[in-house]
Parts: C-alpha cells; sequence; structure tokens
C-alpha cells in the first residue's frame, strides 16, 4: 500500500496517510481536488464502491473534515480520504455523479451540518426533520439542551441523581467552599 | 295447523334473533379455539356482543355521503335475506322461515347483493385502502362462485328441483342419502369455495389487516361497524345452514344444526390456522383450476 | 343578534392552500354529553371490555405491546385487541418518545378516532422527557399535546406493567373518567395552540376529521 500512498502524494498533494489496520487506511487530501482524486481512485485503483461519507465537526480547528469511505473489493483494501472544508460557507464539490448513492450523503449533511454541495439532486429539500428552522443540528455549537429547554414545555419537579453532585454536596462539602 | 302470516313474520324474528345469537357465539368461540391452537387464553366468548354494545355507543360518527350509510344497510339485507328464505330446521313450524317463498337461486342472489352494496359504499368512503379492498374481494367473489354455482348445478340436477325444502327432504333417511355420500365431488367443490366466502386464511387478502388497514371496512365506525359486526354473525349463519341443507341432509331439531354447523365451521378454522394468505391473483387461479374442474366433474356425475 | 355560543367561528385552516379549503371540515370539536345512570355504567362497562388499540408503533415503546399480543401475556383475554385504522380503534398507545415528525401524525390519527377515546402513555418519555430530555427534536410533556388517561412509567416497561396499566385503564373508564375527548373539546384552542409551536409545517387541517 505504500505504492498507492506515494502515487496519491506524487498526483495530488496528499498527506498524512496512515494505516489503521491492514486493510483500511486513511489519507488528507485538499478539498479542491476532492472530485479529482476520488475518479482517478474509482477508475484506474479499483476503490469502485463508495461505503460511506460524513463530515465531522473540527471546531477547535475551525473546519470541517469530510470523510469518504472507499473501498476496493479486489483486494479487499479500505480506504478513507479526510478533506477540511472551513465552516464559514463551505461548499464542496459533489460526487454524485461518480457514484449515484452519494446524493443521499450530501443531502443529510446539507440538512445537518451546512455544507452545500452546489449541483447534488435534492440537497435542499428536507431529509429528517420536517419544518427545522434553527442552525444545521450537528454542529457543535448547537447547543441542544438549550434549545429544548426553550422550545418544549418541561414537566416541574425533574430532580438529578448525578453522583458528581452527591459526591460534592453530601460526601465532601468543605471541598467546595 | 298453518300459522298466519302475522304469526310466521313473528316466528321469522324468532329464527333472525336464534341465528344472530348463534352466529355471534360462533364467532366468539372460533376466536377462543384458535388462540388456543396458538397456545393463547384468547378472549371470551361472548366478546362479539360486548364489541357490538361498544361500537354502538360511541359517541360520535362521521359519514360521507348517502351511499356510505346505504353499504351497511345493503350487507344488512342480503345477510338478512340470506337468511330468510333457507329452512334453518327442517319440518320445524318456527324455524321454516320463508323457505316456500323462495328458492336456492334467490338465496345465491341475496349472497352477492351484500357483497355488491358494501362496495358501493366503502368506495364512498373515498378512503384508498377501500378501494384496493374491494377489487380484491369482488376478483375473489368472482373467482369462487365458479365452483360454488357449478356444484349448486349439479345438486339442482340430481334432485331435480331448485327449492330447498325439496333437496332437503330428499335427503332424509341416513347418511347414505345425503349429498355427501350420493355425489361428493360437489361438495368438495363447495366446501373449497366456502374457504373463499368466508375470508380466513388462505384467502384472507380482501381484509388483510396488517397490509391495507382491514380493506373495504376501513372508513365504518360507530354504529355503522356494529351493523357490520351483526351482519357477519348473520351471514355466517345464513351459509352455513345453506351447506348444511344442500349438502349434509338438513337438520330436524335445533342441537342437530348446532352440531353440523359447527362442525362446517371448524373446516374453516382448520385450514385458516395451517394456511398463509393467497395473493388475489394467486387465489382466481387456483379456483378457477382443480376446484372448477372438481365442479364440472360433479356436474357430469349428476347427469348420468 | 345571534349567539356567538351556539355557532362557534370557523376554523381558520390556514395550513391549507385556498383552493384546499373548501374539501375541509372547519368546525371545531364539540363535547358530548355522557348519558346518566345505570345506562352510562353499563355503556362504559362495555367500552373498558372492548379495548382496541391502534396499531400504530410511534415510538420504542411499540416493541412492548408485541409480546402483549402473543401467547405468554395474551392480551386477548382482557378485551384488548389492535386495529389497523384510527375510525375503528378507541385506545391510542403512546409508545415512548414523539419526536416533532411523529406528534403531527399523532395529532393528526388522535383527531380521527371516534369517541369516546383513551389515551395511554408508555415510558419517561411521555413523563418528563425520559432519557431525551435534553434533544431538539423531541418534545418532553405528551400531554400539552393531547390528553392523556393513564401514565406507565418505565424505560421501557415490560408486559406485566403494560397489564396493569391498561388495569388502571379500565378501571377509569367504569368509573365515568374516560372524558379525554370532551376535554380535548373544552381546552382545543390551547392544545392546538401548543401544537402549532413546536410543528412548524402545519400544512393540515385546524381539526382532522
Amino acid at each position: 500500500m505504500n505504492e498507492l500512498a506515494t502515487r496519491l502524494a506524487g498526483r495530488y498533494g496528499a498527506r498524512d496517510w496512515h494505516d489503521q489496520r491492514k486493510d483500511l487506511a486513511a489519507a488528507t487530501v485538499d478539498v479542491a481536488r476532492i472530485r479529482d482524486v476520488m475518479a482517478w481512485l474509482r477508475d484506474e485503483e479499483g476503490y469502485r464502491h463508495l461505503s460511506f461519507m460524513t463530515a465531522i465537526d473540527n471546531i477547535e480547528r475551525g473546519v470541517f473534515t469530510l470523510a469518504y469511505a472507499l473501498r476496493n473489493h479486489g483486494t479487499g483494501h479500505g480506504l478513507i480520504i479526510h478533506a477540511d472544508v472551513g465552516r464559514d460557507d463551505p461548499k464542496v464539490d459533489s460526487i454524485h455523479l461518480l457514484w449515484g448513492q452519494a446524493w443521499t450523503y450530501q443531502r443529510e449533511m446539507k440538512e445537518w451540518y451546512g455544507i452545500d454541495f452546489p449541483g447534488s439532486p435534492r440537497v435542499d429539500e428536507e431529509f429528517v426533520l420536517e419544518g427545522w428552522e434553527g442552525p444545521p443540528m450537528m454542529r457543535r455549537d448547537f447547543d441542544s439542551l438549550a434549545y429544548s429547554d426553550a422550545t418544549y414545555a418541561e414537566r416541574p419537579g425533574r430532580v438529578t441523581h448525578d453522583p458528581a453532585a452527591h459526591m460534592r454536596d453530601r460526601l465532601f462539602p468543605e471541598a467546595a467552599r | 295447523m298453518e300459522p298466519t302470516l302475522l304469526g310466521r313474520i313473528g316466528y321469522a324474528f324468532v329464527s333472525l334473533f336464534v341465528i344472530t345469537n348463534y352466529g355471534l357465539l360462533l364467532i366468539g368461540s372460533m376466536a377462543r379455539i384458535s388462540a388456543k391452537v396458538q397456545g393463547r387464553v384468547g378472549q371470551p366468548v361472548w366478546q362479539p356482543y360486548i364489541d357490538i354494545i361498544k361500537s354502538s355507543a360511541k359517541r360520535n360518527a362521521i359519514g360521507h355521503g348517502v351511499m356510505f350509510y346505504l353499504g351497511p344497510v345493503f350487507r344488512l339485507a342480503g345477510g338478512i335475506g340470506t337468511y330468510m328464505f333457507i329452512p334453518a330446521v327442517f319440518g320445524s313450524v318456527v324455524f321454516r322461515n320463508f323457505s316456500d317463498s323462495g328458492d336456492l337461486l334467490l338465496v345465491m342472489y341475496f349472497i352477492f347483493f351484500g357483497q355488491l352494496g358494501m362496495a358501493l359504499g366503502a368506495g364512498e368512503g373515498g378512503h384508498p385502502y377501500s378501494a384496493i379492498g374491494v377489487s380484491r374481494g369482488l376478483a375473489q367473489m368472482t373467482a369462487f362462485e365458479v365452483p360454488f354455482a357449478l356444484s349448486v348445478i349439479a345438486v339442482a340436477v340430481q334432485y331435480g328441483t331448485l327449492d330447498i325444502n325439496a333437496i332437503v327432504a330428499a335427503q332424509q333417511g341416513g347418511f347414505a342419502r345425503w349429498t355427501l355420500a350420493t355425489n361428493p365431488l360437489a361438495v368438495v367443490a363447495a366446501i373449497i369455495a366456502f374457504l373463499g366466502m368466508s375470508g380466513h386464511n388462505p384467502f384472507s387478502v380482501v381484509i388483510a389487516p396488517q397490509e391495507i388497514p382491514i380493506g373495504p371496512p376501513t372508513e365504518y365506525q360507530s354504529n355503522l361497524l356494529g351493523m357490520l359486526q351483526t351482519n357477519r354473525a348473520i351471514f355466517n349463519g345464513a351459509k352455513l345452514v345453506l351447506y348444511m341443507n344442500l349438502f349434509f341432509g338438513g337438520a330436524t331439531n335445533i342441537v342437530a344444526m348446532v352440531i353440523k354447523t359447527f362442525l362446517i365451521y371448524f373446516v374453516n378454522v382448520f385450514v385458516g390456522q395451517a394456511f398463509p394468505r393467497f395473493r388475489t391473483d394467486q387465489s382466481i387461479r387456483f379456483f378457477l383450476g382443480v376446484p372448477t374442474l372438481i365442479g364440472i366433474a360433479s356436474v357430469i356425475i349428476a347427469v348420468i | 343578534m345571534s349567539d356567538k355560543r351556539l355557532k362557534p367561528a370557523p376554523l381558520a385552516n390556514e395550513g391549507l392552500p385556498p383552493e384546499e379549503r373548501g374539501l375541509f371540515c372547519d368546525a371545531a370539536p364539540r363535547e358530548y354529553e355522557p348519558a346518566r345512570g345505570a345506562w352510562e355504567n353499563f355503556l362504559n362497562w362495555a367500552r373498558s371490555e372492548s379495548l382496541w388499540l391502534l396499531g400504530f408503533g410511534t415510538g420504542c415503546g411499540a416493541i412492548e405491546l408485541r409480546p402483549l399480543m402473543t401467547s405468554r401475556f395474551d392480551m386477548y383475554r382482557y378485551g384488548i385487541q389492535p386495529r389497523p385504522t384510527p375510525r375503528q380503534s378507541s385506545v391510542f398507545v403512546i409508545g415512548g418518545y414523539a419526536s416533532v415528525k411523529t406528534l403531527k401524525r399523532i395529532v393528526r390519527s388522535y383527531e380521527q378516532m371516534m369517541g369516546p377515546k383513551f389515551v395511554v402513555a408508555l415510558g419517561s418519555c411521555t413523563i418528563n422527557g425520559g432519557m431525551y430530555w435534553d434533544s431538539y427534536n423531541t418534545i418532553k410533556r405528551i400531554d400539552q399535546y393531547i390528553p392523556v388517561d393513564v401514565y406507565i412509567a418505565g424505560c421501557m416497561p415490560r408486559p406485566e406493567a403494560l397489564l396493569a396499566g391498561f388495569q388502571e385503564l379500565k378501571r377509569i373508564i367504569k368509573a365515568g373518567d374516560g372524558e379525554g375527548q370532551n376535554e380535548y373539546a373544552r381546552n382545543f384552542d390551547w392544545y392546538k395552540a401548543n401544537q402549532k409551536k413546536v410543528i412548524k409545517d402545519w400544512n393540515m387541517p385546524d381539526y382532522n376529521w
């Protein structure tokens, strides 16, 4: 697999190759070249199956990290391609012409993270939630508890039996002071 | 002594009352027996009564037009009409009904009439699943009518009459004189048609409770549903009594009628517990295959 | 001078496109007087002995209804059976959490049921949000949106707990306290305001007959 790492680095500037298992590796490319990388891996290197596609909110670095999980059924090797896109106004090239099923993942990411895939079919339609008017809800700066408290009426009388609170109040009160 | 017309109407009410209660208890006991087959305790035998009382005690109902109300009325008319022209107990004044005013063809007409009225009413409900159930029901009915009609023709040719009283009279005098013994193929074809008529597995695609919400009665509620449930009891009883009279020698007292109809209905439960559901095209193909051939054979045997 | 109480104002039905408003009924629900005395007791007994559930599994609580139907716990012996259509059922089992998407369907199905109708709320999620108490998508109190007769606590309650809950429901019906339909009609505006506050895309009639 080191040959694949070398080829990827040479052709597309891939970096941070990491062998997670014997049959699973990961690499990072620039998001501007993502479509070329996907097409080359699918057509020339035999990674014909797009298993999964998702995004991770790396709020500390200010980016969304997209992850494309490809698989080569000929060799049994899986490859995860990471690409970082900025959190403000994220737009990524759509790969729905390479794999038909990508439109579903891209629609989900548009709803949940706000990552736009211009040209992807039906990417602006509601996917899981109906009538959602708030921010994309998988972003880590979306406070789910605050939204829930503000929107949904609560039944009074709820108590917590959190062990940390119990220990602080009952067992070690002098430490709390 | 021949009772007056008013007396006969009174006796007809008594007979209808008896068959309604018998039909409801039959439904309840068959549900309990099916439950025991499945290893459960099952609902009480009188549960159909409670269901009808509850349906009639609903405080509001919705309608979809005149035909929607007329659907159950037609069905009830079909059920009562079927029963009224069959003698429940041969030779009894009370249970003779009006069997000397109508013959076998009229009874077969009433069986069909109820289903047609229900189809019109269910279609008026506007629910797409009702329409699916109605089209399945009518298609299946067209299919099972073929072996049923052939076996009825065989019986009519064999006894030379369409009058049910005469057919029952010809079968008196021992087991060897029943149609079951003299023309068993007609009985086989008719019993197979009976499986289709009663809507148990494998021919339960019309109602199909898990697949389309209950088929034709999807939009029916409250009083109308109570009417449909009552009709189910009457119609079942009427069909069982008809079968008993045509093929199994009729009954000369109430106890014999109860025993014979209970055993005929048991055939349904036996087959129903053992089979899954056929699709509509599978059941049509089934009815127009072997049962039709058996029916044709029974007609030929009766003619020769 | 007409008395406004006798004929309440028609519902706005603003969620429907204008060309469809004529197709839907625009009358608000009304209360129904129960009968009195021994007759009502008899009818309540019949209603409690023949409970028809709506076969709509709204949340994970629905998985506890399936063992009830099978031979070990057998709810049929209590007169309970599932029916596939809201028109014919009288008990709505809210099985666990209610997301906003499901709540729209719950409201629609509940309003289509014929009265007297009862609601059994399963699980902690219906009481105070349960384990989804901090979720952006699930409601925390189902009785703000439809009237509830019995709560069955647990996550999930076992089938024995469900049977005990149904026994409690029968006791409530026989005592004449199962008047959820009238309560809904009486406080219709409050319930509808609560529902419209969380269900943002209201594209159905204000009252689903």
